[in-house]
Protein backbone atom coordinates (compact mmCIF):
# COMPACT_ATOMS: atom_id res chain seq x y z
CA UNK A 1 0.00 0.00 0.00
CA UNK A 2 3.06 2.36 1.38
CA UNK A 3 4.56 1.54 -2.49
CA UNK A 4 1.81 2.42 -4.54
CA UNK A 5 0.61 5.84 -2.44
CA UNK A 6 4.58 6.70 -3.31
CA UNK A 7 4.20 6.05 -6.86
CA UNK A 8 0.55 7.77 -6.94
CA UNK A 9 2.80 10.91 -5.66
CA UNK A 10 5.36 10.16 -7.78
CA UNK A 11 3.38 10.02 -11.08
CA UNK A 12 1.74 13.30 -9.70
CA UNK A 13 4.84 14.99 -9.65
CA UNK A 14 6.35 14.16 -13.07
CA UNK A 15 2.95 14.72 -14.69
CA UNK A 16 2.45 17.64 -12.74
CA UNK A 17 4.61 20.72 -14.81
CA UNK A 18 3.63 19.46 -18.28
CA UNK A 19 -0.14 19.98 -17.34
CA UNK A 20 0.58 23.24 -15.69
CA UNK A 21 2.29 24.66 -18.76
CA UNK A 22 -0.56 23.33 -21.04
CA UNK A 23 -3.25 24.82 -18.80
CA UNK A 24 -1.40 28.11 -18.38
CA UNK A 25 -0.53 28.59 -22.15
CA UNK A 26 -3.55 26.64 -23.85
CA UNK A 27 -6.28 26.49 -20.92
CA UNK A 28 -5.99 30.25 -19.81
CA UNK A 29 -5.94 32.25 -23.55
CA UNK A 30 -8.57 29.99 -24.49
CA UNK A 31 -10.95 31.15 -21.40
CA UNK A 32 -9.59 34.78 -21.93
CA UNK A 33 -10.94 34.54 -25.24
CA UNK A 34 -14.06 33.74 -24.10
CA UNK A 35 -14.09 36.80 -22.24
CA UNK A 36 -13.11 38.62 -25.32
CA UNK A 37 -15.74 37.70 -27.45
CA UNK A 38 -18.62 39.07 -25.26
CA UNK A 39 -16.23 42.23 -24.64
CA UNK A 40 -15.20 45.16 -26.57
CA UNK A 41 -11.46 44.78 -25.37
CA UNK A 42 -9.14 46.42 -28.29
CA UNK A 43 -5.58 46.35 -29.00
CA UNK A 44 -4.89 49.48 -26.38
CA UNK A 45 -7.53 49.10 -23.85
CA UNK A 46 -6.24 47.68 -20.60
CA UNK A 47 -9.99 46.24 -19.87
CA UNK A 48 -12.74 45.69 -21.87
CA UNK A 49 -16.29 46.09 -21.10
CA UNK A 50 -19.48 43.23 -21.11
CA UNK A 51 -21.16 43.95 -23.83
CA UNK A 52 -23.38 40.81 -24.48
CA UNK A 53 -23.24 39.14 -28.02
CA UNK A 54 -22.86 41.70 -30.02
CA UNK A 55 -19.69 40.69 -31.12
CA UNK A 56 -20.79 37.58 -33.01
CA UNK A 57 -24.26 39.73 -33.98
CA UNK A 58 -22.46 42.36 -36.14
CA UNK A 59 -19.97 38.90 -37.54
CA UNK A 60 -23.04 37.53 -38.73
CA UNK A 61 -24.14 40.56 -40.41
CA UNK A 62 -21.27 41.27 -42.37
CA UNK A 63 -21.26 39.82 -45.62
CA UNK A 64 -17.41 38.93 -45.86
CA UNK A 65 -17.75 36.83 -42.75
CA UNK A 66 -20.64 34.57 -44.54
CA UNK A 67 -18.07 34.68 -47.01
CA UNK A 68 -15.51 33.20 -45.34
CA UNK A 69 -17.36 30.71 -43.25
CA UNK A 70 -18.64 29.00 -46.66
CA UNK A 71 -14.66 29.56 -47.73
CA UNK A 72 -13.78 27.60 -44.80
CA UNK A 73 -16.14 24.99 -45.19
CA UNK A 74 -15.33 24.61 -49.01
CA UNK A 75 -12.11 24.54 -48.41
CA UNK A 76 -11.16 22.07 -45.72
CA UNK A 77 -14.04 19.62 -47.08
CA UNK A 78 -12.83 20.02 -50.88
CA UNK A 79 -9.24 19.83 -50.24
CA UNK A 80 -9.77 16.86 -47.78
CA UNK A 81 -12.48 14.88 -50.76
CA UNK A 82 -9.10 15.04 -52.66
CA UNK A 83 -6.66 14.01 -50.42
CA UNK A 84 -8.91 10.67 -49.66
CA UNK A 85 -9.05 9.74 -52.93
CA UNK A 86 -5.48 10.82 -53.59
CA UNK A 87 -3.97 9.49 -50.59
CA UNK A 88 -5.64 6.10 -51.53
CA UNK A 89 -4.24 5.66 -54.51
CA UNK A 90 -0.79 6.43 -53.43
CA UNK A 91 -0.75 4.61 -50.71
CA UNK A 92 -2.00 1.68 -52.50
CA UNK A 93 0.69 2.10 -54.62
CA UNK A 94 3.49 2.72 -52.16
CA UNK A 95 2.64 -0.73 -50.33
CA UNK A 96 4.60 -2.46 -53.27
CA UNK A 97 8.22 -2.32 -53.37
CA UNK A 98 10.25 -1.24 -56.06
CA UNK A 99 13.90 0.28 -56.39
CA UNK A 100 14.16 3.57 -55.26
CA UNK A 101 11.25 3.70 -53.23
CA UNK A 102 13.27 5.44 -50.13
CA UNK A 103 13.66 8.60 -52.20
CA UNK A 104 9.93 8.60 -53.43
CA UNK A 105 8.63 8.61 -49.82
CA UNK A 106 11.08 11.28 -49.30
CA UNK A 107 9.63 13.37 -52.00
CA UNK A 108 6.42 12.69 -51.02
CA UNK A 109 7.32 13.81 -47.92
CA UNK A 110 8.48 17.29 -48.56
CA UNK A 111 5.60 19.52 -48.91
CA UNK A 112 4.36 18.16 -45.40
CA UNK A 113 7.91 18.38 -43.50
CA UNK A 114 8.85 21.86 -45.26
CA UNK A 115 7.00 25.15 -43.79
CA UNK A 116 4.05 25.73 -45.16
CA UNK A 117 4.76 29.13 -45.45
CA UNK A 118 7.97 28.92 -47.14
CA UNK A 119 6.05 25.71 -49.78
CA UNK A 120 3.58 27.96 -50.14
CA UNK A 121 5.89 31.00 -51.46
CA UNK A 122 7.01 28.04 -54.14
CA UNK A 123 3.29 27.97 -55.36
CA UNK A 124 3.23 31.74 -55.28
CA UNK A 125 5.94 31.96 -58.16
CA UNK A 126 3.92 28.66 -59.86
CA UNK A 127 0.93 30.73 -59.86
CA UNK A 128 2.55 34.67 -60.66
CA UNK A 129 0.52 36.24 -62.80
CA UNK A 130 2.99 37.04 -65.71
CA UNK A 131 5.84 34.48 -65.00
CA UNK A 132 3.61 31.80 -63.96
CA UNK A 133 5.55 28.23 -65.17
CA UNK A 134 2.12 26.90 -66.11
CA UNK A 135 1.28 29.86 -67.87
CA UNK A 136 4.56 29.08 -70.19
CA UNK A 137 3.46 25.26 -70.81
CA UNK A 138 -0.11 26.63 -71.99
CA UNK A 139 1.35 29.11 -74.18
CA UNK A 140 4.38 27.49 -75.53
CA UNK A 141 3.54 24.03 -75.49
CA UNK A 142 -0.33 23.64 -75.88
CA UNK A 143 -1.12 26.98 -77.49
CA UNK A 144 -3.85 27.59 -75.55
CA UNK A 145 -3.16 31.05 -74.63
CA UNK A 146 -0.83 34.41 -74.74
CA UNK A 147 -0.05 37.57 -73.24
CA UNK A 148 -0.09 38.41 -77.36
CA UNK A 149 -3.67 40.59 -79.00
CA UNK A 150 -5.19 38.05 -80.87
CA UNK A 151 -4.56 34.78 -78.29
CA UNK A 152 -6.89 33.92 -75.85
CA UNK A 153 -5.60 35.58 -72.56
CA UNK A 154 -3.53 33.07 -70.10
CA UNK A 155 -5.18 32.55 -66.53
CA UNK A 156 -4.28 34.84 -63.49
CA UNK A 157 -4.28 32.02 -61.13
CA UNK A 158 -4.64 33.99 -57.46
CA UNK A 159 -6.79 36.66 -59.15
CA UNK A 160 -9.73 35.57 -60.15
CA UNK A 161 -11.71 34.33 -57.69
CA UNK A 162 -12.82 30.76 -58.73
CA UNK A 163 -9.92 30.01 -59.85
CA UNK A 164 -7.77 31.47 -56.50
CA UNK A 165 -9.74 29.52 -54.22
CA UNK A 166 -9.15 26.31 -56.45
CA UNK A 167 -5.84 27.32 -56.71
CA UNK A 168 -5.62 27.70 -52.63
CA UNK A 169 -7.33 24.25 -52.53
CA UNK A 170 -5.13 22.47 -54.63
CA UNK A 171 -1.50 23.58 -52.53
CA UNK A 172 -3.72 22.49 -49.31
CA UNK A 173 -4.17 19.20 -50.96
CA UNK A 174 -0.60 19.21 -51.70
CA UNK A 175 0.45 19.77 -47.77
CA UNK A 176 -1.64 17.49 -46.64
CA UNK A 177 -1.57 14.45 -48.97
CA UNK A 178 1.70 13.56 -47.49
CA UNK A 179 0.28 13.06 -43.95
CA UNK A 180 -2.78 11.21 -44.97
CA UNK A 181 -0.34 9.10 -47.22
CA UNK A 182 1.75 7.94 -44.62
CA UNK A 183 -0.93 7.03 -41.92
CA UNK A 184 -2.95 5.15 -44.50
CA UNK A 185 0.34 3.30 -45.29
CA UNK A 186 0.79 2.46 -42.17
CA UNK A 187 -3.09 1.28 -41.97
CA UNK A 188 -2.52 -0.69 -45.19
CA UNK A 189 0.76 -2.34 -44.22
CA UNK A 190 -0.69 -3.51 -40.88
CA UNK A 191 -3.18 -6.04 -42.49
CA UNK A 192 -1.93 -9.69 -41.93
CA UNK A 193 -1.01 -11.06 -45.85
CA UNK A 194 -3.08 -14.20 -45.06
CA UNK A 195 -5.98 -12.31 -45.89
CA UNK A 196 -4.36 -10.97 -49.15
CA UNK A 197 -3.60 -14.59 -49.83
CA UNK A 198 -6.77 -15.98 -48.63
CA UNK A 199 -8.84 -13.47 -51.19
CA UNK A 200 -6.14 -14.40 -53.92
CA UNK A 201 -7.35 -18.25 -53.99
CA UNK A 202 -10.20 -17.17 -53.50
CA UNK A 203 -10.19 -15.61 -56.79
CA UNK A 204 -10.31 -11.88 -55.79
CA UNK A 205 -9.02 -9.73 -58.43
CA UNK A 206 -7.07 -6.62 -57.23
CA UNK A 207 -10.20 -4.38 -57.43
CA UNK A 208 -12.54 -6.33 -55.73
CA UNK A 209 -9.77 -7.04 -52.92
CA UNK A 210 -8.65 -3.12 -53.19
CA UNK A 211 -13.04 -2.22 -52.53
CA UNK A 212 -14.49 -5.48 -50.44
CA UNK A 213 -11.25 -6.63 -48.29
CA UNK A 214 -8.72 -4.11 -48.10
CA UNK A 215 -10.42 -0.38 -47.93
CA UNK A 216 -13.06 -1.78 -45.05
CA UNK A 217 -9.86 -2.32 -43.20
CA UNK A 218 -8.07 0.27 -43.24
CA UNK A 219 -11.01 2.38 -43.47
CA UNK A 220 -10.96 3.27 -39.15
CA UNK A 221 -7.29 4.68 -39.75
CA UNK A 222 -8.00 6.41 -43.19
CA UNK A 223 -10.83 8.27 -40.73
CA UNK A 224 -8.59 9.38 -38.13
CA UNK A 225 -6.18 10.65 -41.12
CA UNK A 226 -9.28 12.87 -42.88
CA UNK A 227 -10.21 13.94 -39.10
CA UNK A 228 -6.37 15.29 -38.75
CA UNK A 229 -6.30 17.00 -42.23
CA UNK A 230 -9.70 18.32 -41.54
CA UNK A 231 -9.11 20.03 -38.67
CA UNK A 232 -5.42 21.58 -39.85
CA UNK A 233 -7.38 22.69 -43.18
CA UNK A 234 -10.18 24.11 -41.18
CA UNK A 235 -8.14 26.67 -38.79
CA UNK A 236 -5.79 26.77 -41.26
CA UNK A 237 -4.79 30.66 -42.34
CA UNK A 238 -1.08 29.90 -44.11
CA UNK A 239 -1.91 28.77 -47.14
CA UNK A 240 -4.50 32.11 -47.74
CA UNK A 241 -2.41 34.31 -46.07
CA UNK A 242 0.83 33.98 -48.55
CA UNK A 243 -1.05 33.57 -51.72
CA UNK A 244 -3.66 35.92 -51.69
CA UNK A 245 -3.78 37.21 -48.20
CA UNK A 246 -7.74 36.57 -48.84
CA UNK A 247 -8.43 38.75 -52.25
CA UNK A 248 -9.30 39.50 -54.55
CA UNK A 249 -11.93 41.54 -52.51
CA UNK A 250 -12.09 39.23 -49.70
CA UNK A 251 -13.17 36.18 -52.19
CA UNK A 252 -11.43 34.34 -50.63
CA UNK A 253 -10.98 34.88 -47.07
CA UNK A 254 -11.17 31.89 -44.31
CA UNK A 255 -12.48 32.09 -40.91
CA UNK A 256 -8.87 32.04 -39.58
CA UNK A 257 -7.52 35.00 -41.84
CA UNK A 258 -10.42 37.23 -41.35
CA UNK A 259 -9.48 37.01 -37.82
CA UNK A 260 -5.80 37.63 -38.52
CA UNK A 261 -7.03 40.77 -40.48
CA UNK A 262 -9.19 42.36 -37.79
CA UNK A 263 -7.40 41.40 -35.05
CA UNK A 264 -4.06 41.70 -35.24
CA UNK A 265 -4.00 44.05 -38.77
CA UNK A 266 -6.67 45.95 -37.66
CA UNK A 267 -6.61 45.81 -33.88
CA UNK A 268 -10.27 44.99 -33.04
CA UNK A 269 -9.55 42.04 -30.63
CA UNK A 270 -12.79 41.52 -29.33
CA UNK A 271 -14.44 41.32 -33.03
CA UNK A 272 -11.13 38.47 -34.28
CA UNK A 273 -12.46 36.50 -30.81
CA UNK A 274 -15.93 36.20 -31.92
CA UNK A 275 -14.79 35.66 -35.31
CA UNK A 276 -12.33 32.55 -34.18
CA UNK A 277 -14.27 30.48 -32.18
CA UNK A 278 -17.28 29.99 -34.55
CA UNK A 279 -14.41 27.57 -35.52
CA UNK A 280 -14.52 25.96 -31.98
CA UNK A 281 -17.92 23.49 -32.45
CA UNK A 282 -16.49 22.31 -35.73
CA UNK A 283 -13.13 21.41 -33.78
CA UNK A 284 -14.79 19.80 -30.67
CA UNK A 285 -17.07 17.72 -32.88
CA UNK A 286 -13.78 16.50 -34.57
CA UNK A 287 -12.24 15.81 -31.25
CA UNK A 288 -15.13 13.51 -30.33
CA UNK A 289 -15.26 11.74 -33.74
CA UNK A 290 -11.44 10.94 -32.89
CA UNK A 291 -12.64 9.72 -29.98
CA UNK A 292 -15.30 7.19 -30.44
CA UNK A 293 -13.15 6.35 -33.11
CA UNK A 294 -10.20 5.45 -31.10
CA UNK A 295 -12.91 3.73 -28.28
CA UNK A 296 -14.52 1.75 -31.27
CA UNK A 297 -11.30 0.21 -32.97
CA UNK A 298 -10.36 -0.95 -29.37
CA UNK A 299 -13.00 -3.16 -29.34
CA UNK A 300 -12.07 -4.40 -33.25
CA UNK B 1 5.98 -11.31 -67.58
CA UNK B 2 3.53 -11.15 -69.69
CA UNK B 3 1.89 -8.39 -71.52
CA UNK B 4 -0.74 -7.94 -68.71
CA UNK B 5 1.68 -7.67 -65.79
CA UNK B 6 4.30 -5.46 -67.51
CA UNK B 7 0.96 -2.70 -68.38
CA UNK B 8 0.23 -3.27 -64.86
CA UNK B 9 3.86 -2.42 -64.20
CA UNK B 10 3.62 0.79 -66.59
CA UNK B 11 0.59 2.38 -64.77
CA UNK B 12 2.38 1.56 -60.87
CA UNK B 13 5.34 3.38 -62.10
CA UNK B 14 3.63 6.02 -63.70
CA UNK B 15 1.34 6.63 -60.63
CA UNK B 16 4.40 6.91 -58.56
CA UNK B 17 5.87 9.67 -60.65
CA UNK B 18 2.91 11.68 -61.12
CA UNK B 19 2.62 12.02 -56.96
CA UNK B 20 6.53 12.14 -56.77
CA UNK B 21 6.57 15.22 -59.41
CA UNK B 22 3.38 16.60 -57.99
CA UNK B 23 5.20 16.75 -54.69
CA UNK B 24 8.68 18.01 -55.07
CA UNK B 25 8.16 20.37 -57.97
CA UNK B 26 7.63 23.75 -56.08
CA UNK B 27 11.16 22.69 -54.63
CA UNK B 28 13.06 21.65 -57.81
CA UNK B 29 11.37 24.96 -59.12
CA UNK B 30 12.91 26.87 -56.20
CA UNK B 31 16.24 25.31 -56.66
CA UNK B 32 16.07 26.40 -60.45
CA UNK B 33 15.47 29.64 -59.66
CA UNK B 34 17.87 30.44 -57.36
CA UNK B 35 20.24 30.53 -60.14
CA UNK B 36 18.50 32.41 -62.34
CA UNK B 37 19.82 35.83 -63.50
CA UNK B 38 16.87 38.69 -63.24
CA UNK B 39 16.21 39.47 -66.82
CA UNK B 40 15.82 35.63 -67.37
CA UNK B 41 13.13 35.88 -64.82
CA UNK B 42 11.88 38.36 -66.04
CA UNK B 43 11.38 37.17 -69.62
CA UNK B 44 7.96 35.72 -69.76
CA UNK B 45 8.97 33.94 -73.47
CA UNK B 46 12.73 32.77 -71.70
CA UNK B 47 12.68 28.95 -71.73
CA UNK B 48 12.10 28.08 -67.77
CA UNK B 49 13.68 24.84 -67.07
CA UNK B 50 16.92 25.72 -67.74
CA UNK B 51 19.59 28.67 -68.11
CA UNK B 52 19.30 30.35 -71.93
CA UNK B 53 20.75 33.32 -70.49
CA UNK B 54 23.53 31.93 -67.39
CA UNK B 55 23.51 30.59 -64.11
CA UNK B 56 24.09 33.22 -61.15
CA UNK B 57 24.99 33.06 -57.96
CA UNK B 58 24.11 36.69 -57.75
CA UNK B 59 20.89 35.55 -55.68
CA UNK B 60 22.15 33.85 -52.93
CA UNK B 61 25.02 36.21 -52.17
CA UNK B 62 21.66 39.22 -51.99
CA UNK B 63 20.25 36.49 -49.55
CA UNK B 64 23.14 35.99 -47.14
CA UNK B 65 24.56 39.73 -47.06
CA UNK B 66 21.88 41.85 -48.24
CA UNK B 67 18.61 40.46 -46.28
CA UNK B 68 18.25 39.29 -42.56
CA UNK B 69 18.18 35.81 -43.91
CA UNK B 70 21.45 34.79 -41.43
CA UNK B 71 19.92 36.53 -38.90
CA UNK B 72 16.45 34.42 -38.99
CA UNK B 73 18.10 31.14 -39.41
CA UNK B 74 20.15 32.08 -35.96
CA UNK B 75 16.72 33.11 -34.55
CA UNK B 76 15.12 29.97 -35.49
CA UNK B 77 17.96 28.25 -34.13
CA UNK B 78 17.97 30.00 -31.02
CA UNK B 79 13.95 29.07 -30.14
CA UNK B 80 14.12 25.85 -31.41
CA UNK B 81 16.83 24.66 -28.56
CA UNK B 82 14.98 26.90 -26.14
CA UNK B 83 11.78 24.86 -26.81
CA UNK B 84 13.35 21.39 -27.00
CA UNK B 85 14.85 21.68 -23.62
CA UNK B 86 11.63 22.72 -22.14
CA UNK B 87 9.98 19.95 -24.48
CA UNK B 88 11.99 17.23 -23.36
CA UNK B 89 12.22 18.23 -19.52
CA UNK B 90 7.96 18.19 -19.18
CA UNK B 91 7.29 16.01 -21.64
CA UNK B 92 9.45 13.05 -20.88
CA UNK B 93 8.62 13.01 -17.02
CA UNK B 94 4.68 13.22 -18.25
CA UNK B 95 5.36 10.52 -21.14
CA UNK B 96 6.80 7.91 -18.20
CA UNK B 97 4.47 8.63 -15.78
CA UNK B 98 1.44 8.28 -18.17
CA UNK B 99 2.54 5.08 -19.24
CA UNK B 100 3.97 3.39 -16.22
CA UNK B 101 2.23 5.41 -13.20
CA UNK B 102 -1.25 5.76 -13.62
CA UNK B 103 -3.25 3.22 -15.45
CA UNK B 104 -6.93 3.55 -16.59
CA UNK B 105 -7.45 7.08 -15.23
CA UNK B 106 -3.62 7.85 -17.05
CA UNK B 107 -4.83 6.71 -20.44
CA UNK B 108 -7.56 8.86 -20.66
CA UNK B 109 -5.36 11.81 -19.34
CA UNK B 110 -3.01 10.74 -22.46
CA UNK B 111 -5.76 10.79 -24.82
CA UNK B 112 -6.86 14.68 -23.26
CA UNK B 113 -3.08 15.58 -23.55
CA UNK B 114 -3.06 14.48 -26.98
CA UNK B 115 -6.22 16.81 -28.03
CA UNK B 116 -4.80 19.39 -27.07
CA UNK B 117 -2.70 19.30 -29.68
CA UNK B 118 -5.26 19.63 -31.87
CA UNK B 119 -6.25 23.44 -30.55
CA UNK B 120 -4.86 25.10 -33.29
CA UNK B 121 -2.79 28.76 -33.16
CA UNK B 122 -5.46 30.33 -34.99
CA UNK B 123 -8.05 29.88 -31.91
CA UNK B 124 -5.57 31.24 -29.18
CA UNK B 125 -3.44 33.64 -31.35
CA UNK B 126 -5.77 36.38 -30.47
CA UNK B 127 -5.89 36.79 -26.19
CA UNK B 128 -2.08 35.16 -26.38
CA UNK B 129 -1.22 38.60 -28.35
CA UNK B 130 -2.82 40.44 -25.32
CA UNK B 131 -1.05 37.78 -22.49
CA UNK B 132 2.27 38.66 -24.57
CA UNK B 133 2.04 42.13 -24.18
CA UNK B 134 0.83 42.81 -20.52
CA UNK B 135 3.93 40.09 -20.12
CA UNK B 136 5.90 42.89 -22.53
CA UNK B 137 7.34 40.19 -24.61
CA UNK B 138 6.37 41.72 -27.88
CA UNK B 139 8.86 41.88 -30.83
CA UNK B 140 10.70 39.27 -28.40
CA UNK B 141 12.14 35.95 -29.14
CA UNK B 142 11.24 34.50 -25.70
CA UNK B 143 7.26 35.24 -26.58
CA UNK B 144 7.55 32.45 -28.82
CA UNK B 145 9.77 30.33 -26.45
CA UNK B 146 7.25 30.33 -23.91
CA UNK B 147 4.16 30.05 -26.05
CA UNK B 148 5.85 26.83 -28.65
CA UNK B 149 5.75 24.43 -26.01
CA UNK B 150 2.00 24.46 -25.77
CA UNK B 151 1.87 22.40 -29.07
CA UNK B 152 5.58 20.64 -28.55
CA UNK B 153 4.55 19.56 -25.44
CA UNK B 154 1.25 17.46 -26.11
CA UNK B 155 2.86 15.65 -29.07
CA UNK B 156 6.07 15.16 -27.40
CA UNK B 157 3.98 13.64 -24.08
CA UNK B 158 1.82 11.36 -26.15
CA UNK B 159 5.06 10.17 -28.12
CA UNK B 160 7.15 9.12 -25.47
CA UNK B 161 4.32 7.60 -23.86
CA UNK B 162 4.30 5.01 -26.76
CA UNK B 163 8.00 5.10 -26.72
CA UNK B 164 7.86 4.08 -22.97
CA UNK B 165 4.82 1.86 -23.12
CA UNK B 166 7.24 -0.02 -25.42
CA UNK B 167 10.05 -0.96 -23.01
CA UNK B 168 9.30 -4.07 -20.74
CA UNK B 169 8.26 -3.38 -17.40
CA UNK B 170 10.36 -6.45 -16.04
CA UNK B 171 13.24 -4.00 -16.91
CA UNK B 172 12.69 -1.31 -14.17
CA UNK B 173 11.28 -4.64 -11.54
CA UNK B 174 14.69 -6.13 -12.26
CA UNK B 175 16.02 -1.98 -11.15
CA UNK B 176 13.89 -2.09 -7.83
CA UNK B 177 14.74 -5.05 -6.82
CA UNK B 178 18.21 -4.73 -7.05
CA UNK B 179 17.35 -1.76 -4.57
CA UNK B 180 16.86 1.22 -7.01
CA UNK B 181 13.47 3.55 -6.18
CA UNK B 182 11.35 4.07 -9.12
CA UNK B 183 12.69 6.99 -9.89
CA UNK B 184 16.05 6.45 -9.87
CA UNK B 185 15.25 3.16 -12.41
CA UNK B 186 13.21 5.83 -14.61
CA UNK B 187 16.30 7.90 -14.52
CA UNK B 188 19.32 5.56 -14.47
CA UNK B 189 18.05 2.46 -16.45
CA UNK B 190 14.77 3.86 -18.53
CA UNK B 191 16.09 6.99 -19.79
CA UNK B 192 19.76 5.76 -20.89
CA UNK B 193 17.79 3.51 -23.17
CA UNK B 194 15.25 5.71 -24.85
CA UNK B 195 17.95 7.77 -26.07
CA UNK B 196 16.03 6.63 -29.87
CA UNK B 197 12.84 8.05 -28.48
CA UNK B 198 14.86 11.36 -26.88
CA UNK B 199 15.92 12.08 -30.42
CA UNK B 200 12.93 11.72 -32.06
CA UNK B 201 11.04 14.26 -29.81
CA UNK B 202 13.64 16.83 -30.53
CA UNK B 203 13.45 16.41 -33.98
CA UNK B 204 9.32 16.50 -34.24
CA UNK B 205 10.42 19.70 -31.91
CA UNK B 206 12.32 21.36 -34.11
CA UNK B 207 10.56 20.66 -37.60
CA UNK B 208 7.56 21.85 -35.19
CA UNK B 209 9.25 25.21 -34.45
CA UNK B 210 10.58 25.58 -37.89
CA UNK B 211 6.97 25.47 -39.79
CA UNK B 212 5.45 27.79 -36.75
CA UNK B 213 3.78 30.68 -38.57
CA UNK B 214 0.64 32.33 -36.97
CA UNK B 215 2.61 32.90 -33.49
CA UNK B 216 5.25 34.30 -35.25
CA UNK B 217 3.76 36.60 -37.78
CA UNK B 218 1.46 37.67 -34.43
CA UNK B 219 3.79 38.40 -31.86
CA UNK B 220 7.43 39.57 -34.01
CA UNK B 221 6.95 43.43 -35.44
CA UNK B 222 10.64 43.89 -35.86
CA UNK B 223 12.32 42.51 -39.23
CA UNK B 224 15.83 41.38 -36.85
CA UNK B 225 13.49 39.08 -34.77
CA UNK B 226 11.88 37.26 -37.37
CA UNK B 227 12.04 33.59 -37.61
CA UNK B 228 12.79 31.92 -41.15
CA UNK B 229 8.73 30.36 -41.72
CA UNK B 230 7.68 34.26 -41.22
CA UNK B 231 10.74 36.63 -42.11
CA UNK B 232 11.10 35.23 -45.56
CA UNK B 233 7.37 35.33 -46.68
CA UNK B 234 7.03 38.94 -45.31
CA UNK B 235 10.15 40.57 -45.58
CA UNK B 236 12.17 39.29 -49.01
CA UNK B 237 8.96 40.81 -51.02
CA UNK B 238 9.65 45.01 -50.47
CA UNK B 239 6.39 46.28 -51.64
CA UNK B 240 5.60 45.08 -54.61
CA UNK B 241 8.89 44.30 -55.29
CA UNK B 242 9.53 40.52 -55.30
CA UNK B 243 13.14 39.11 -55.04
CA UNK B 244 11.89 35.93 -56.90
CA UNK B 245 15.68 34.76 -56.93
CA UNK B 246 16.57 35.02 -53.38
CA UNK B 247 13.25 34.30 -52.09
CA UNK B 248 13.45 30.81 -54.04
CA UNK B 249 16.86 30.29 -52.76
CA UNK B 250 15.52 31.29 -48.97
CA UNK B 251 12.82 28.54 -49.02
CA UNK B 252 14.49 25.79 -50.64
CA UNK B 253 17.50 26.11 -47.77
CA UNK B 254 15.25 26.92 -45.29
CA UNK B 255 12.70 23.94 -45.90
CA UNK B 256 14.79 20.41 -47.42
CA UNK B 257 17.76 20.08 -45.10
CA UNK B 258 15.37 19.41 -42.51
CA UNK B 259 13.24 17.58 -44.53
CA UNK B 260 15.94 15.12 -45.50
CA UNK B 261 16.51 14.57 -41.50
CA UNK B 262 12.86 14.12 -40.65
CA UNK B 263 12.48 11.24 -43.49
CA UNK B 264 15.09 9.00 -40.93
CA UNK B 265 12.24 9.35 -38.02
CA UNK B 266 9.17 9.29 -40.46
CA UNK B 267 8.29 5.85 -39.20
CA UNK B 268 7.85 6.96 -35.29
CA UNK B 269 6.07 9.95 -36.02
CA UNK B 270 3.42 7.38 -38.06
CA UNK B 271 3.11 5.19 -34.92
CA UNK B 272 2.32 8.16 -32.72
CA UNK B 273 -0.43 9.38 -35.39
CA UNK B 274 -2.08 5.68 -36.01
CA UNK B 275 -0.89 3.03 -32.86
CA UNK B 276 -1.20 5.72 -30.56
CA UNK B 277 -4.48 7.80 -31.98
CA UNK B 278 -6.13 4.46 -32.77
CA UNK B 279 -5.59 2.14 -29.83
CA UNK B 280 -5.26 4.80 -27.49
Amino acid sequence: MRVADSENALARFLIAPALIYIGAVIGVPFVLSLWFAVSDVTVSSTAGHFVGLSNFRLALEDPSFSRALRNTFLFAIASQLVVIVLATVLAVALQKDFRGKWVVRLLILLPWVAPVSLGSIGWLWILDSIYSVINYGMDHWLHMCGPEPGKTPCPVWLGQPALAMSSIIIVQVWRTLPLATVINLGGLTSIPQDIHDAAQIDGAGFFRTLFQITLPLVLPILLVAVLFGFVFAFTDMIVVWVLTRGGPYDMTQVLASLAFFKGIDGGDLAGASAIALFLFPVLAAAAILLLRLARRSEVV
Amino acid sequence: MNAREGGRKVVHRSVIALFAIFASFPFAWMLITTFKKTNDLLDPNSFPFWYPKGATLENLRVLFEETLFVRWVGNTLFVGVVVVIITLLLAVPAGYALARLSGRFGEQLGIGIFLTYLVPPTILFIPLAKVVAMLHLQDSLWSLVLVYPSFTIPFCTWLMMGFFKAIPKDIEEAAMVDGLSRLAAFTKVILPMSVAGILTVIIFTFTLVMQEFVYGLTFINSGRNFTVSVGVPSFLVRGDVYFWGSLMGACFIASVPIAILYNFFVDRFIAGFTVGAVKG
